[in-house]
């Protein structure tokens, strides 16, 4: 960063300061001039949104800590003395309870436009890999922060996901155990969790670096995933972007605001305000809505995978491989697809109804001889929504990325969306509901199997058969037509 | 000069670029690994540091008067951080819980490796699917469909005897280590 060209400055202060250490040339390079897509729509705002809300975060927070205490003993109160006696602590509290969620809304938009318009495609895949690791990390740091108050939820929320680890074999209850510092979610818990969210989120503004500066090394995709030519496709980022993204931040803050003036406590749990009790558990433990997609993922796969299971579904991932990955099948030649596409489903299903019917009496379908228990699989089928998305770039391949000229991706990944939302909406309930005549549980599984459809058979087919629409020549053609 | 001495000097003085190639291969290689151990060394006692502390483990025992239990009665008291459940068993109870077919459990485990004396089932109350705590020691709480305890989180059904019979739960109710001090006190832990 240190050599190159460097900027004018009038002011003589700022030019001797830039002669020394050249952050103003570096501003005036990154945020000045700095060439971009003339292009873009409002959803290129959400990433300025989602760096406001990381700031807007970590100031509140900072503020809060200096009222919080971190023992079991003194949590609850701590919180409700910073809501009723601290000068503006309800208001402290209430940007920042609120903000974890716009923060999210941020970040969920943020992702979606970086999907739609093939933003995580090449050269951008590193930029793309950085992102999904602040996902990641602020989905620690908010569930970390929601055990803070120390509230029913935080306590029995905390319960259940830190023993979703000990679904790990052999080593799984000495992780949980170190997890907790005890034998239950206690005060050790709480301790190490305040620290830990403390921290996470300076870590979040070092990746937060990492990626707007991998960003400034390929410059920004835009809506119509070409790449610009020449500087009649671009346009200076001040005060072009710097305005846009001004107008959108404001207008998101406003939603933002009403939601800490006049409806601060909608997108929480009511249980929340009940002190932990180590011995009662609330009779539905829901996770914040950010969670809840997620959360449906997990408690979908409610049935143990036994040896049939596994094998049938390594059958048919190694025909997924050979004929829809590969431009040409390398070890099953073509007429041996067939029988192998049946004795995999034998094979899945023979083990399925093993499993849900052990009355049955099949061999080695009984729940202690399962490879994968269904705990274990909701576990891996949670974080492996996540690596999936981390492997994208590879996993759709197409030279087209807007989504604007790929129809058939176009409308499976809105698709994905729908049942991303649904999933949310199955996540909220409790596990044995119906909607309608149909268990929700089922529904889960199906939207769970379209999650993982669309990424490892859609993207890959699409990636090899799906023609697009002829791409405009130019981004300044397509914006201003033939005349420019 | 011996003829073993001057052997001994052309084997020193025939460093080839080969030979000091691989000497510092080696010396980077033994470097790293010793790197890597003295990292290893200094994460150990920063993580080990996070395990239960010497003050947790000691809330190990605790003795419980059950004399105020009458049968069909229930109490629950903390232990470790975890709740564990004294059941006064009625000879109903009692019976449900023997007379099952051990073969048809998920958690194979016959009443009898479960209780030291069948009036008394001691239990900890926590769920093994997540952890949560299972409702159906007061009166009025759901005993689920076998009589015993129900977990609300994601509905595992216990027996009579803390055996797990429906639902997302792997394992019966953990029986901590117990002994009956006197006919009424049993001392946990
Ligand atoms: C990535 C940014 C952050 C996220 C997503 C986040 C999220 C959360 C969430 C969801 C809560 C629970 C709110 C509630 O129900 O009351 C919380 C509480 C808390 N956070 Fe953060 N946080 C972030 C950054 C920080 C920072 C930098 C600090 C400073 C040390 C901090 C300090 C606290 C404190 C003291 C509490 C407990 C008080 C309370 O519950 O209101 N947070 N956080
Ligand atoms: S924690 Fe009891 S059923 Fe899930």
């Amino acid at each position: 960063m240190g050599s190159g060209e460097r900027a004018e400055f009038k002011n003589p202060v700022i030019g001797w300061i830039d002669e020394r250490l050249p952050l103003f040339t570096l501003m005036q390079k990154e945020y000045g001039v700095f060439p971009t897509p003339r292009n873009f729509n409002y959803f290129w705002n959400f990433g300025a949104i989602a760096m406001f809300m990381l700031v807007a975060m970590i100031v509140s927070g900072i503020v809060l800590a200096m009222h919080y205490t971190a023992d079991t003993e003194l949590a609850f109160d701590s919180v409700e003395r910073i809501m009723r006696d601290v000068n503006s602590g309800w208001l402290i509290r209430y940007i920042h309870m609120n903000g974890a969620s716009f923060f999210f809304v941020a970040v969920y938009i943020h992702i979606f436009r970086g999907m739609y318009y093939g933003s995580y495609k090449k050269p951008r895949e590193l930029l793309w890999i950085l992102g999904v690791l602040i996902f990641l990390l602020m989905m620690a740091t908010a569930f970390i922060g929601y055990v803070l108050p120390w509230g029913q939820m935080s306590l029995w929320g905390a319960t259940v996901i830190t023993n979703l680890f000990s679904a790990i074999p052999w080593v799984g209850d000495s992780i949980v155990t170190l997890l907790w510092g005890g034998f239950s979610v206690d005060n050790p818990t709480l301790t190490r969790f305040f620290a830990l969210h403390y921290l996470l989120p300076f870590v979040i503004f070092a990746v937060v670096f990492l990626h707007v500066w991998a960003l400034h090394i390929t410059g920004s995709n835009n809506p119509l995933g070409i790449e610009p030519k020449g500087p009649q496709d671009t346009l200076p980022f001040h005060p072009y972007y710097t305005m846009k993204d001004s107008f959108g931040l404001v207008l998101f803050v406003i939603l933002y605001a009403l939601f800490i003036f006049y409806a601060p406590d909608s997108l929480g749990h009511p249980d929340n305000y009940i002190p932990a009790d180590p011995l009662v558990t609330p009779p539905h433990i829901v996770p914040e809505w950010y969670f809840l997609p997620f959360y449906a993922i997990l408690r979908a796969i409610t049935f143990n995978m036994n040896i049939y299971f596994l094998a049938g579904i390594a059958g048919l991932f190694t025909l997924l491989v050979e004929f829809v990955w590969r431009e040409k099948p390398k070890m099953i030649a073509a007429p041996y697809a067939l029988p192998i596409l049946v004795a995999s489903l034998f094979l899945a299903a023979l083990g399925f109804i093993g499993d849900q019917y052990p009355t049955l009496g099949i061999p080695f379908t009984a729940a202690e001889d399962a490879l994968v228990s269904a705990k274990l699989g909701g576990v891996l089928a949670m974080f492996g929504a996540i690596v999936l998305l981390l492997v994208l770039p590879w996993l759709d391949t197409h030279p087209i990325r807007s989504a604007r000229f790929r129809p058939l991706f176009k409308w499976s990944f809105l698709l994905l969306f729908v049942v991303f939302v649904f999933l949310g909406y199955i996540g909220s309930q409790p596990a044995d509901a119906a909607f309608g005549p149909v268990p929700l549980s089922l529904l889960g599984l199906l939207c769970t199997g379209y999650y993982y459809g669309f990424f490892l058979v859609i993207l890959p087919f699409l990636s090899r058969f799906e023609k697009g629409r002829n791409l405009p020549k130019s981004i300044h053609e397509a914006v201003l037509g033939k005349g420019a | 000069m011996t003829i073993a001495n001057q052997e001994l000097r052309t084997i020193m003085t025939a460093h080839t670029k080969d030979d000091e190639n691989a000497r510092r291969d080696f010396l980077q290689l033994t470097a790293g690994a010793m790197g890597v151990v003295g990292a290893a060394c200094v994460a150990t006692p920063l993580v080990n540091s996070l395990n239960p502390a010497k003050d947790t483990l000691a809330l190990a025992t605790i003795e419980v008067d059950v004399s105020d239990l009458k049968p069909g009665e229930a109490k629950t008291e903390m232990w470790q951080g975890k709740p564990v459940f004294i059941k006064h068993r009625t000879p109903k109870e009692i019976e449900e819980a023997e007379d099952v077919d051990v073969a048809t459990l998920r958690d194979k485990q016959p009443d009898s490796a479960r209780v030291q004396k069948p009036e008394w089932l001691v239990v900890i109350g926590v769920c093994t699917h997540l952890g949560c705590i299972p409702v159906g020691n007061k009166p009025t709480d759901a005993h689920g469909d076998y009589d015993g305890w129900f977990c609300p989180c994601h509905g595992s059904h216990y027996d009579t005897s803390g055996r797990v019979r429906k639902g997302p739960a792997p394992k019966n109710l953990a029986v901590p280590p117990y002994e009956f001090v006197s006919d009424t006190v049993i001392k946990i832990g």
